[in-house]
């Protein structure tokens, strides 16, 4: 059990197990997971294909697909259980102290209406006049950096551009200025002059709301940037959790070690033999015994092979899974 | 070292409007530019990448090269024939000797052949009969570091990264003398990324086969790249040997770029990070002057009226600027842009 | 397939229809023409299952003849509506723009026709018989595979893998015979199966107004006719004649739907 004090979290997950019922057999997407995102701070979870991250944004969310099924552990927020909640308990949180902000703008905003008619028509709970909720969706709109916003209300989302896009949906997810932003690889289809922007924004609003923000991408850089905590996820469960300082300087993991070393923008001198971390993610519905990563690590030992690392807190608020921690 | 390709004032078009919408609109041009005014070289054995955002006309510029679009002017000079003037049998022979990897690696092989059938799909369409396709194959497959059994498999059964081997195999096929690769890394995650260039890296080193790497990522460029070329609105903003982009960058666009990019360090911090206002602008609305000014942290006096002509500013390094920018001091030698550089703002 | 009990009733009851078209020479206890007034208008009965006409004629043995009509209409305008529609719709989508808009043209005209009007001219022209019905269901049905075809092919048209055969220099046949009509064969299997019901009921309708087969040679459409005139009578030729029609749509439809969800990954359950 993770021993970070919880009062001071927005969001603490324990423990969390979710397993899928497939025609193979049944998955276990997600094992032992914990995950803490203190008050007002920007948490940043980094993983590749398999890790894990959808499984985890649609049980925070409670979104989970129907053949998923939830085996253990407790989702904190806001005092209340979120796993516990009925789905029309978790219908008055989302989009009001709880939203997400998703890769494709596209796939966020509805294309046949006009952007101010979404952005008033989410803000069905308030009790406004149309006219204040449409200042509201202008407020919101000039904070995320959108020139001339009062005429482009009436426009469709096709006459923006992407860059632009993703910047509406992050006004919609920040109008009812949740508590926690959940935001799913924001800035993954834009180009990197364009992320630069995104991320100052994003950085920007969070000081001014106070909000907290669930950041998940691949691009470490960003993450470096722009966290003030990292999680490593890998194929299903959290290997690594501290403050992006500690993580980065100090990967204690093997396979966050070996990102770090494999992500070209941390090669200083030009290599025409790139490092990689050979191998695959083995077959989340026939788990072998023992460390996840075993088969790819390069300092395993023979212990891995048989137990599962526990969760161990290696230095103050740095938490690592591994058998190499344990052994000091 | 003999040149491959050569490439002299390309410029591709695009019909946007039919001519009598174009008359209704009288001063419109029912035509854009996705390319423009665009010159290079690719040499024998060596890796010349395209780096751009989108929008910046790089993909036009590799189907162009690759023979998928016409070309409205300019030339595009292999072996000393223009590919834009050939025809049908010649055309045929260009394409034996210059092929392309796809941006989706599983989307770019059609879904009801085995990826055997598909590697060696290019000996059926030119006739070539005299090879044996099962073992073509498997030598290719090896090349690639797949195992011969996936001969039998079909692209939906192929991850992303397998599924861009297979990509490379085929490309290999006809033992090419160029390979156009359209974001070799998109979509890869960090930890194989490294698989793809190392393989292309290696297959260059050993068939020594010309590439043509299309990319919007900084950090791949510096590892696999010969010449580099920075894309701006259908121009090339600045070109130059690699080492010479990323040391001695000059254009405010590329200074941008290579600033933009965070590294994996929280302790960095990016000192005078250039940050671009606004969004590229429209193809249909060209700003004046240069087309850079209006997202230009630099742009100063003329720079909105008068387009820089081609400069050339070091060995084989051209720009298109008025005011080209100088790293004071420290040349970032390691690629990594976190030095202070002169500020020159007027 | 055992988890898709529609579907084996689907396949169970087209298997039985043709078998039984196919078999009628062998099963049919009587001849289908032979006139017998003795026994004209007689209801079901050991001796004639599905009772008499007003000729006397074994409804049983008219109707399993019948069958043969109806699978010969079915077969034949099928596969030639389907062999032209893709040809047609494969070059309309993949062709120059102005081709295309010529060929949509000749769809669309074709489908402005009410279908019976369209089958009226013909006999006008050609006279009653089969084949007339069998030209007018292939013309009228082109168009439906053409669409159904071209839609298929103006979105595979734009796929990177066919922009890969390009480059290779796949030339146009190849790209159209191996990589797009592969492709776009599987939802013309499913229309086509649920098309055939219709098409056999065109040709009961046809032959019912009297543009089809010509009598005394049984088709579902012409017992149906000579049961309409004699439903004050007996109900049996009616009857006699729906049966086949109902059974064949329906096992059509369910095969049909069957087909369709196991040919679309999407809906498959299993991967």
């Amino acid at each position: 059990m993770s021993k970070v004090p919880t009062a001071g979290n927005i969001l603490t997950i324990r423990d969390l197990s979710i397993e899928y019922t497939t025609d193979r057999g049944v998955l276990k997407a997600m094992r032992n997971v914990n995950l803490d995102i203190p008050k007002g701070s920007i948490v940043g979870v980094v993983g590749e294909s398999g890790c894990g991250k959808s499984t985890l944004i649609s049980s925070i969310i409670g979104l989970l697909a129907s053949n998923a099924s939830v085996s253990n552990g407790s989702i904190e927020f806001e005092k209340q259980d979120l796993l516990k909640l009925s789905q029309d308990d978790m219908r008055i949180i989302r989009g009001a102290r709880l939203s997400i902000v998703f890769q494709d703008p596209m796939s966020t905003l509805n294309p046949v209406l006009s952007i101010g008619r979404q952005m008033t028509d989410i803000q069905y709970r308030d009790k406004k006049t149309t006219s204040e909720k449409r200042q509201r969706s202008i407020d919101m709109l000039t904070s995320v950096g959108i020139p001339d916003p009062e005429s482009r209300l009436n426009q469709y989302p096709h006459e923006f551009s992407g860059g632009m896009q993703q910047r509406i949906s992050i006004a919609m997810a920040l109008q009812a200025e949740p508590s926690l932003l959940i935001a799913d690889e924001p800035t993954t289809a834009l180009d990197a002059t364009l992320e630069v922007q995104i991320i100052h924004l994003l950085k920007e609003l969070q000081s001014k709301m106070n909000c907290s923000i669930l950041f998940i991408s691949h691009h470490l850089g960003v993450i470096a940037e722009l966290c003030d905590y990292v999680v490593v996820m890998y194929a299903g469960e959290v290997v690594e959790q501290g403050t992006t300082k500690d993580v980065f300087k100090n990967p204690t993991h093997p396979y966050t070690a070996k990102l770090l070393e494999c992500d070209p923008a941390s090669i200083a001198k030009k290599t025409r033999s790139l490092p990689t971390i050979p191998g695959e993610i083995p077959d989340l519905v026939s788990l072998p015994p023992g460390c996840v990563y075993k088969n790819r690590c390069d300092k395993a030992m023979e212990v891995c092979d048989s137990k599962t690392p526990s969760w161990t807190e290696f230095k103050g608020g740095h938490f690592v899974r591994c058998h190499l921690v344990e052994e000091v | 070292m003999s040149t491959v390709l050569e490439i002299e004032n390309l410029r591709v078009r695009f019909r946007i409007q039919s001519s009598l919408m174009a008359m209704l609109n009288k001063n419109k041009d029912p035509y854009i530019d996705a390319v423009r005014q665009v010159s290079f070289k690719i040499e024998e054995g060596q890796t010349f990448t395209l780096v751009g955002e989108s929008g910046s006309g790089k993909s036009t510029l590799a189907y162009a090269v690759a023979g998928l679009l016409p070309v409205a002017d300019g030339s595009i000079m292999f072996n000393g024939d223009d590919v834009t003037k050939m025809n049908h049998k010649d055309l045929m022979d260009y394409r034996k000797q210059v092929s392309m990897m796809w941006q989706n690696p599983v989307g770019s092989l059609s879904p009801r052949m085995s990826v055997g059938g598909l590697i060696t799909e290019a000996y059926k369409i030119h006739g070539l009969k005299d090879r044996d396709r099962k073992m073509e194959a498997s030598r290719l497959l090896e090349m690639v570091g797949l195992p011969k059994h996936f001969s039998e498999r079909y692209p939906h059964q192929l991850s992303g990264g397998q599924a861009r081997r297979v990509g490379v195999a085929r490309a290999l096929a006809l033992s090419p003398k160029l390979i156009i690769a359209d974001e070799p890394t998109a979509g890869l995650d960090v930890s194989i990324q490294g698989e793809i260039l190392n393989l292309l890296n290696k297959l260059q080193d050993d068939l020594g086969v010309s590439m043509f790497v299309i990319t919007h990522n900084l950090n791949v460029v510096r590892h696999i790249s010969d010449r580099t070329a920075i894309m701006y609105l259908g121009r090339f903003a600045e070109q130059g040997s690699t080492d010479d982009i990323f040391a001695n960058p000059r254009h405010p666009y590329t200074l941008a770029l290579l600033s933009a990019n965070p590294e994996p360090d929280p302790e960095v911090i990016i000192k005078d990070r250039i940050e671009l206002k606004g969004e590229v602008p429209s193809l249909m609305n060209r700003p004046s002057g240069c087309e850079f000014h209006t997202r230009c942290p630099f742009a100063a006096k003329d720079c909105d009226t008068v387009f820089p002509p081609i400069e050339t500013v070091g060995e084989a390094h051209h720009l298109t600027c008025h005011y080209p920018r100088e790293l004071k001091g420290l040349g970032s030698s390691d690629g990594v842009f976190h030095d202070e550089y002169a500020d020159q703002i007027n | 397939m055992a988890a898709d009990p529609l579907g084996l009733m689907g396949l169970c009851l087209v298997t039985f229809m043709v078998l039984s078209a196919i078999l009628a020479s062998l099963i049919a206890p009587y001849n289908p023409i032979a006139l017998n007034i003795m026994d004209r208008l007689q209801g079901p009965s050991w001796s004639h299952l599905l009772g008499t006409d007003q000729l006397g004629r074994d409804l049983f043995s008219r109707v399993l003849y019948g069958g043969q009509v109806a699978l010969k209409v079915a077969l034949v305008s099928t596969g030639v509506s389907i062999t032209i529609g893709t040809v047609l719709g494969m070059i309309a989508g993949f062709g120059p723009r102005w081709f295309d808009g010529i060929i949509m043209l000749f769809f669309d005209t074709i489908r402005s026709f009410p279908t019976v009007m369209f089958a009226l001219a013909t006999v006008a022209l050609v006279g009653p018989s089969l084949s007339t019905v069998i030209i007018v269901i292939i013309v009228t049905q082109i168009p439906t595979y053409g669409r159904v075809v071209r839609t298929q092919t103006l979105t595979i048209k734009s796929s990177e893998f066919i922009k890969a055969e390009i480059v290779m220099g796949a030339s146009t046949f190849r790209i159209l015979f191996v990589h797009i009509l592969p492709n776009v064969v599987g939802p013309l299997l499913i229309l086509a199966s649920m098309d055939i019901p219709t098409v056999i009921a065109l040709e009961a309708g046809l032959s019912f107004l009297g543009m089809g087969v010509k009598p005394p040679t049984p088709s579902w459409g012409s017992i149906l006719n000579d049961g309409y005139t004699l439903i004050r009578n007996t109900p049996w030729p009616i009857i006699a004649g729906s049966i086949p029609l109902v059974l064949v749509t329906l096992g059509f439809t369910f095969l049909g739907e069957s087909l369709r969800d196991q040919l679309d990954p999407k809906l498959r359950k299993s991967l």
